[in-house]
């Protein structure tokens, strides 16, 4: 157990030494909490307050399990907010605590510098809490069960964002609509006000501009151009009460907070690890901490069982630039190098590996990372490979070591954070306001009855019937929710 | 913020008691619970309650993992509950968690269920059991019961009234005459006890399959009826053409050949009634059952001990009759033509494991041809 005065002192003395290593982050605070408290911030995904939801309990109820069987322990939690705040477990030695610290440092460098998740910076901490304030009110007012289902709903869907959107502007062509309204106006031709009637007759003025209007309804889809966001067009056009539309919103945000984290698990936790080690095994441990440490260190990086654990991924990928880099290996030079002793002795004296790193963290996410840094010799020195599921069999079976295939893989994995990219390309389809979403099909199918289940949950959102066009079983296929017990298939 | 995952978990723990009640009957039949009897948590596991979203076939995904082995080796088995902990993105997630409930939530949800009417003591108050409850206070005691308050308010008293005490500088310091400890008081409730006979026909007609039913049956029985007396003596009868009174552990697993006469059973359980159970607060229940072969000049001798002696003495009388390959299962219509006048009779025919949920129905539950017993079951 460790007096705050002496954890601060800890945390001065390693905060200096990751600035002397060139790490740039802002003020952390920590705290010191008991394993309880630990599993239920682990439960609220690191919050101390959201929203009343029973998925929480959920993950209250495996975070205490694992913890009882001693299967798994959280050190540490840290929130990118501004500023950091970090939980350190109560029950730590010292060793982990030094590591944990470390660890929260490189973390928060990582927040306020890579790319992908400098974006989201800010109160998140108090808008968790303002939107648990605002559901709990809407439940006051409207009953627990009634928000608790709309929820549920809504949470069913919670993926289906624009996932780019946070780091590019989809441009909406806003002169479009100022020469939409002269097309519609119809000409006239000029005449003295006694002959109009006769030369710009108003029932054929009528005629042809209803015939442009209808021409303009057909040339302009809606939404213009696919839609990623579904969330937000749901927001803008589905017909929802002020709540709903308040809870759907307040789903998307906390949607947009997590996923630039998910998608940069693997670098960021790459990366703290690499910088704890760096820290603590270069300046700040002694002599006697060092075996404590190498144990906790070998079990947070550990792959037990055939399994890939991200730290470690994230870790050897981030030392095998590093190599490289120092070494000079890398360009056309190396890679067209075809003697094998020549490339194991290969050394430019280069030196730039450090800088590299910096420069990994500052703009690449976990998708780009694997697809710029995972070679051959990487994946076959980490002993990687693809597994698949034996139908015949039941069992899962280790399927290849080609690299290419690995990182194919992983790449598919990590792609949209792991979730088919599923986008509304009409919510007027046949001018029934019907609404059409199409999956873009990547080699593997959707899992059917979930895309059912789902279709059904947004067609109570939506009103009218929604269409999904996906392919199933190699074949292009359309699934219509028309209602709530009616769905049919139909092979396009 | 206690009090903010206790509320998330509790409604969790709800649905996760919603999902139990309707797969009931599944696992109620789950010899898994039974085999860890006297264990007060049961494990169930429940495939993860997860929202329906667009997800891929992840059997069709596959995954990446690291580690040694060729092409083509076998790592691990479908359903393997691991692959979960290593996070999404990396390959398919498993889900089935587990689940823990007391036997005592499982019970509830099983009479809630079933609706099973509270069993009613035949006579309260003529037995009295003694508690010890900590509601006095004593000035010796062990530390472990010290009454800090009480303790405290002492010496406040004590400085107080020797005018130690100051206003600028509030100390408190209990000397040793102001501790106060709990004390138990004790505390006499009325108590109703209850004795529970299972006979079961070990005849050769009642093969293993018979048995496992008749065990799963009577396990939740037994439950239930733990559940509504404190301290429920157990009596175990087991009979072929005749009767003996044996051990629990030897109940399910004695194995005779032989012929059957009930009536030898239906015998002995009076006489250990009359010998063991005679005075009136004893609330008595027994469950037979058998597959209803039974020798055919025994059914009047069998059914006349049991209308004449038994019947009048029980709380309730079951007789859960297992379907078997062989026999005729004639006696449950004997003893449905016997006793239909009686109130506490009930019978029941079970075939399969999907029948056991019904067969605690028929034989616990409220009876359906609206007899007015609903409670009472005298």
């Amino acid at each position: 157990m460790m007096t705050p005065v002496r954890l601060s002192q800890i945390q001065r003395e390693i905060e200096r030494v990751a600035l002397e290593f060139g790490l740039d982050f802002d003020r952390v605070y920590f705290e010191i909490v008991t394993y309880k408290k630990m599993n239920e911030l682990a439960a609220y995904e690191g919050f101390p307050v959201r929203y009343p939801h029973w998925r929480f309990g959920m993950n209250y109820e495996s975070a205490r399990r694992t913890h009882a069987y001693g299967l798994e322990t959280i050190y540490e939690m840290v929130i990118n907010n501004d500023p950091c705040y970090a939980y350190i477990l109560s029950s730590n030695s010292l060793v982990e605590t030094k590591m944990v610290i470390a660890h929260v440092c490189a973390h928060c460098d990582f927040f306020k510098n890579n790319q992908w998740v400098a974006v989201v910076k800010g109160k998140i901490l108090d808008e968790m809490a303002n939107h648990a304030i605002r559901i709990e009110r809407m439940m006051d007012q409207f009953g627990p069960e009634t928000v608790e289902s709309f929820l549920d709903t809504v949470l069913s869907i919670k993926d289906l964002i624009d996932y780019h959107s946070l780091y590019i502007r989809r441009t909406r062509e806003d002169g479009e609509d100022a020469s939409d309204l002269q097309f519609v106006q119809v000409p006239r031709i000029p005449s003295k006000p006694y002959l109009d009637r006769w030369v710009n007759p108003p029932e054929f003025l009528e005629e042809i501009k209803e015939l442009r209007q209808k021409k303009k309804g057909k040339a302009r889809s809606f939404p213009p151009r696919p839609e990623r966001d579904v969330l937000q067009f749901l927001i803008e056009n589905a017909p929802l009460d002020d709540w709903q539309r308040e809870v759907v919103s307040i789903v998307r945000e906390e949607a947009y907070y997590f996923a630039p984290l998910q998608a940069t698990k693997i670098l960021n936790e790459g990366w703290a690890t690499f910088w704890h080690r760096e820290i603590l095994t270069k300046r700040v441990l002694d002599d006697s901490e060092i075996i404590d440490y190498a144990d906790r260190h070998s079990a947070v990086t550990s792959s037990g069982a055939g399994f890939l654990n991200p730290y470690r991924l994230g870790l050897a990928l981030l030392e095998d630039i590093k190599q490289r880099w120092d070494k000079g290996r890398f360009g056309k030079e190396y890679e067209s190098c075809t003697d094998l002793a020549l490339k194991e002795r290969w050394d430019t004296g280069l030196g730039k590996g450090i800088e590299k790193l910096f420069e990994v963290r500052a703009i690449y996410n976990d998708v780009t990372f694997i697809d710029a840094f995972l070679t051959e010799e990487f994946a076959r020195k980490q002993k990687l490979f693809t597994f698949r599921l034996n139908q015949m069999t039941g069992t899962y079976e280790i399927e290849s070591r080609d690299w290419q295939k690995i990182k194919e893989k992983l790449v598919f994995l990590l792609t949209n954070n792991g979730h088919p990219i599923i986008s509304i390309t009409d919510g007027n389809y046949k001018n029934r306001s019907e609404l059409y979403l199409w999956h873009q099909h990547e080699g593997v199918d959707l899992r059917w009855d979930y895309a059912i289940e789902t279709l059904k949950r947004i067609h109570s959102l939506w009103h009218r019937p929604v269409h999904l066009e996906t392919v199933k079983e190699g074949k292009r296929i359309r699934v219509t929710v028309w209602s709530e017990d009616r769905v049919q298939e139909e092979i396009l | 913020m206690a009090a903010r995952i206790e509320r998330d978990w509790a409604r969790f723990r709800d649905i996760v008691r919603g999902k139990i009640r309707q797969n009931l009957r599944q696992f109620i039949a789950n010899r898994q619970i039974i085999g860890r009897q006297g264990r007060t948590v049961v494990t169930i596991p429940i495939p993860q309650i997860e929202l329906p979203h667009f997800t891929y076939r992840w059997d069709k995904v596959g995954g990446v993992g690291q580690g040694e082995g060729e092409e083509g080796d076998l790592l691990w088995t479908e359903g393997n509950g691991e692959g979960a902990r290593t996070g999404p993105g990396f390959g398919p997630g498993w889900h089935t968690i587990e689940v823990e409930v007391t036997l005592e939530e499982m019970v509830d949800l099983l009479g809630e269920e079933l609706e099973l009417p509270s069993l009613k003591p035949k006579s309260a108050g003529t037995l009295e059991a003694v508690y010890y409850r900590y509601r006095s206070i004593r000035r010796v005691g062990p530390e472990c019961l010290r009454h800090m308050r009480r303790t405290y308010r002492e010496a406040l008293k004590r400085q107080l009234i020797s005018g130690t005490y100051d206003y600028q500088d509030p100390k408190v310091t209990p000397v040793r005459r102001d501790f106060r400890y709990r004390a138990p008081v004790p505390t006499s409730l009325p108590e109703s006890k209850a004795a529970l006979f299972f006979i079961l026909d070990v005849s050769g007609s009642m093969g293993d399959r018979q048995k496992e039913l008749v065990r799963t049956t009577a396990f939740w029985i037994d439950q239930w009826i733990r559940k509504q007396y404190k301290g429920v003596e157990h009596r175990y009868i087991v009979h072929d053409a005749v009767a003996r009174e044996v051990r629990p552990e030897f109940f399910y697993r004695i194995k005779e050949s032989g012929g059957t006469k009930i009536s030898s059973a239906y015998a002995l359980c009076d006489r250990i009634i009359t010998a063991d159970y005679g005075s009136d607060d004893w609330n008595l229940f027994a469950f037979h059952f058998t597959d209803g072969d039974n020798w055919e000049e025994d059914d009047r001798i069998a059914l006349e001990i049991l209308e004449q002696r038994l019947v009048p003495q029980l709380n309730l009388f079951g007789y859960g009759q297992v379907q078997s390959p062989w026999g005729t299962g004639r006696f449950i219509r004997q003893l449905r033509d016997a006793v239909k006048d009686r109130t506490n009779v009930r019978t029941t025919h079970i075939v399969s494991e999907d029948d056991i949920l019904d067969a605690i129905k028929d034989l616990l539950g409220k009876r359906e041809d609206g007899k007015p017993d609903e409670v009472d079951l005298r």
